[in-house]
């Protein structure tokens, strides 16, 4: 934040004097050294990948040692990363290779991120508005279950969509009410909502279906998009209409947030609610529709989870393991920020089709793959790059004087 | 910041409002802790019950025969000495399978408990708890050459490690790069839960090596000089360990930890308010992982003694079915509803046990299937955190129950003159 700031006031020359950007070009370095070993580029001698790592890591040194250590630490061990994961790459199989880096890796990055991205959005309203919401797990929970009931009962997926996001949104009412009115401490209050969730969506569950979904209910559509090329039409041209969805809302929060007053009004409540209230905003008003908003955004992940291509109409007891949380993380390593929130969360899907395509080599191991995305998340919180801020009034109850 | 210390200034309790709004979980777990005694976690296990109910009646079934069931399923009629000999023999067995999981949820609670005192939220216990277990199996099933105690301790020191070094992950993240524990605490369980349902599934290194068993994702069983003495009821059908004993130890242990050495001082110092604790000379850092690894050391005891006490052996499914509403989350709810007191921990737990095991294998009933019931379990205990969390709730009801004394007291003596 601070980097870039500083960069867009100084000429070019103090830009590339500053330690930070040699930073960020070894990060990048680092990951290409990795990239030269895989499909399209696939180069069969690990000596490039080598070469490549080691400078990562050299100008990943240099730059710990002008002052960004954090910054120049994670770009040497991304660098000695990407020495090793060119070197695993150069021994594998190209069939194996060309299996796991296809376009359809690309589709399956967006579609394992288009929860995420919902709730990483949802859960950057809601803290915007001075609210932690740790219950995004339990919210899109809701979602994915009340989803398949809405679109069993009303016969089309748009019902069931409905219901999931109104199933999301009142779980955050409640939630809302306890943290804003009662003002009950945030944290043991989201996790009682993830409590509530699994208990209420598993209890419906074996009352309505007795714990499994028969028949086919209706689906959210895929877009299909011909006559782009073979690899657009493998990457993008079959992706849920969801997720098209979440793109167009990173754009639209991004809109609302910092280009509207009322984007201005939920930061002031996060920022200083004293103040928002002086100048006249009811801040309890705003908190309440923003938390509502966030579940309404969560639970329409959840809804995708469930409905989407993934879930094709089927709900598992706690089908959302974990993701709520990564959402949350993502939200934290994007910075409170749509970009940024959308970015992380594409990488922790990234991660996550990775851990599937990589089951080709190994079925014995393809469960020890999975925990790809939650090591990855574990490493963006402990903030490998850079610190992040959050709202300054994130997580206070305001009481009004 | 401005803390009202209840001894000198009783007026400023009076205003639960400003009270409330600052101070860390600790210093506000603490204050209600003060405000409440045992009525309002009595009030809210009553309201959960009872919202739980209405939830059972909206789905057509009768809630109060739902709960009769649920309570036998717990062995808890064998209290009231049942008239034949199988149907006391069966609550004893359902008594002591209660007093089982009890014995789980008291590490966990105790887990949880601890962080809290730090002012911290530990919501790893489970996966604390599954790295105890699956070391505790491991040393049980290899050293099978071991004497009785020695192979005993070993296990159990190893595990109690293991949920340390497992939390401590947490606790050097937040201490040196500010992570906030529960997400990291949240994907610790996951990266354990996915890494002991490999070493437990087909072709992982603890998968059992017995003959045709090769698809079979469970572990060996262990060693029987790692086993612990059973104390009431069989071995073969799960009978009480004394496992439940090395419980009450552990109360014991967390009780004098906390109120009479100088690590619990420093630990709820920097609970109450790491600032004040950092300027009275504490290291906080040191605290928060210290906080940490202790308590991931609770739960992987508690790990060691379920692995040794009765289950032996573990596989790949029962990871993966208690990866959701686990022991490990409902010590949450244990810890909360006995304010993170020893003797708390232990009556939380006793409720928990009975609800879990009278949810589930106990329950025989035409009113409420297990299936249904377990998840009754869940949402009572999500009630049970959302109402303890509302700490204003609680000194709500504290402020009007003082309120209603004095007007008692006024009217007394007007009863008397008059």
């Amino acid at each position: 934040m601070t980097a870039w700031g500083q960069g867009l006031e100084n000429p070019v020359s103090e830009r590339l004097r500053d330690p930070a950007s040699t930073g960020y070009v070894a990060l990048g370095l680092g990951a290409f050294a990795a990239f030269l070993a895989i499909p399209p580029i696939e180069a069969r001698s690990p000596t490039w990948p080598i070469v490549v790592g080691i400078v990562a890591t050299a100008l990943g040194i240099w730059t710990a040692s002008r002052g960004r250590r954090r910054l120049g630490w994670g770009a040497a061990a991304t660098g000695l990363l990407g020495i090793g994961l060119g070197i695993l790459a150069t021994r594998s199989g190209t069939g194996n290779l060309e299996s796991v880096f296809d376009a359809t890796l690309i589709a399956q990055t967006f579609g394992l991120a288009t929860p995420l991205v919902f709730g990483a959005i949802a859960g950057m309203f809601s803290e915007r508005s001075g609210v932690i919401n740790i219950g995004l797990e339990g919210m899109m929970l809701m979602g994915a279950f009340w989803g398949v009931y809405g679109s069993d009962r009303g016969g089309s997926w748009v019902v069931g969509l409905l219901v999931g996001m109104a199933s999301g949104g009142v779980l955050a009412l409640v939630y809302a009410y306890f943290a804003i009115h009662l003002r009950a401490d945030q944290i043991v209050g989201g996790t009682a909502v993830n409590f509530l969730a699994v208990g209420i969506t598993g209890y419906f569950f074996q009352q309505f279906y007795n714990g499994q979904v028969s028949g086919q209910v209706s689906t959210v559509p895929n877009v299909h998009i011909a006559g782009l090329g073979h690899f657009l039409e493998n990457s993008i041209g079959d992706l849920s209409l969801l997720t098209w969805a979440s793109f167009a809302l990173v754009i639209v929060s991004y809109v609302v947030l910092f280009k509207t007053p009322i984007g201005l009004r939920i930061r002031a409540c996060g920022e200083h609610p004293r103040a928002a209230d002086t100048v006249g905003i009811n801040v309890y008003a705003i908190r309440y529709c923003c938390v509502v908003l966030s579940g309404l955004l969560v639970a329409t992940g959840g809804v995708y989870l469930s409905l989407g291509p993934q879930g094709n109409g089927t709900f598992i007891f706690d089908m959302t393991s974990g993701k709520g949380f990564i959402a949350l993380a993502a939200m934290i390593f994007g910075n409170w920020r749509p970009a940024g929130a959308f970015a992380a969360a594409l990488l922790f899907g990234f991660s996550s089709a990775l851990a599937l395509k990589l089951q080709v080599y190994s079925t014995q191991a393809a469960t020890l793959f999975s925990i790809l995305p939650y090591v990855l998340t574990l490493v963006a919180v402990a903030g490998v790059i850079g610190r992040t801020v959050a709202p300054a009034a994130d997580g206070k109850p305001y009481a009004k004087q | 910041m401005s803390e009202p210390t209840n001894d000198q200034k009783p007026d400023l309790v009076e205003s639960p409002e400003e009270a409330a709004s600052s101070g860390t979980l600790a210093a506000r777990l603490s204050l209600s802790h003060r405000a409440g005694g045992v009525v309002v976690p009595v009030l809210t296990v009553v309201l959960a019950f009872l919202l739980g109910g209405l939830v059972v009646l909206a789905t057509g079934h009768n809630p109060l025969l739902a709960y009769r069931d649920i309570f036998d399923g717990a062995g808890l009629n064998w209290i009231f000495h049942p008239t034949t000999n199988v149907q006391s023999s069966i609550a004893a067995y359902n008594l002591t399978q209660t007093l089982l999981q009890a014995t789980t949820l008291i590490f966990t609670g105790l887990a949880v408990a601890f962080a809290f005192r730090c002012g911290m939220f530990n919501i790893g216990g489970e996966g604390q708890y599954l790295v105890g277990l699956v070391v505790a199996n491991w040393i049980g099933v290899s050293f099978s050459g071991m004497s009785t105690l020695p192979h005993v301790l070993f296990a159990i020191i190893a595990a109690t490690l293991a949920g340390a070094a497992w939390a401590g992950i947490a606790g050097v993240l937040k201490a040196t790069t500010g992570a906030h524990e529960v997400i990291s605490t949240i994907m610790l369980n996951w990266i354990a839960i996915y890494t002991a349902t490999w070493l437990f599934g087909a072709g992982g290194p603890l998968q059992t090596t017995a003959a045709g068993q090769s698809t079979n994702p469970v572990s060996n069983d262990i060693a029987h000089s790692a086993e612990l003495p059973v104390i009431w009821g069989s071995k073969g059908f799960q009978g009480l360990d004394i496992g439940f004993f090395i419980a009450i130890a552990a109360l014991v242990v967390f009780w004098a930890l906390i109120n009479r050495t100088t690590l619990g001082y420093e630990v709820r110092a920097v609970g109450f308010n790491p600032d004040a604790a950092a300027y009275g000379g504490i290291n906080v850092k040191k605290n928060v992982i210290r906080a940490m690894a202790i308590s991931g050391a609770f739960a992987g005891l508690g790990g060691a003694v379920d692995m040794l006490g009765y289950l032996y052996h573990y596989g790949a499914l029962d990871v993966q079915n208690s990866a959701a509403g686990g022991v490990g989350f409902i010590g949450i709810a244990v810890a909360l509803l006995g304010r993170n007191t020893a003797v708390g921990v232990f009556f939380g737990s006793l409720l928990f046990g009975g609800l879990i095991y009278g949810t589930t294998q106990g329950l025989s009933s035409n009113v409420i299937q297990p299936e249904l019931a377990s998840n009754l379990t869940l949402i009572i205990e999500g009630l049970v955190v959302l109402f303890i969390g509302a700490d204003l709730l609680i000194l709500y009801v504290w402020n009007s129950r003082k309120r209603l004394r004095p007007q008692r007291r006024a009217q007394a003596p007007a009863k008397a003159a008059a």
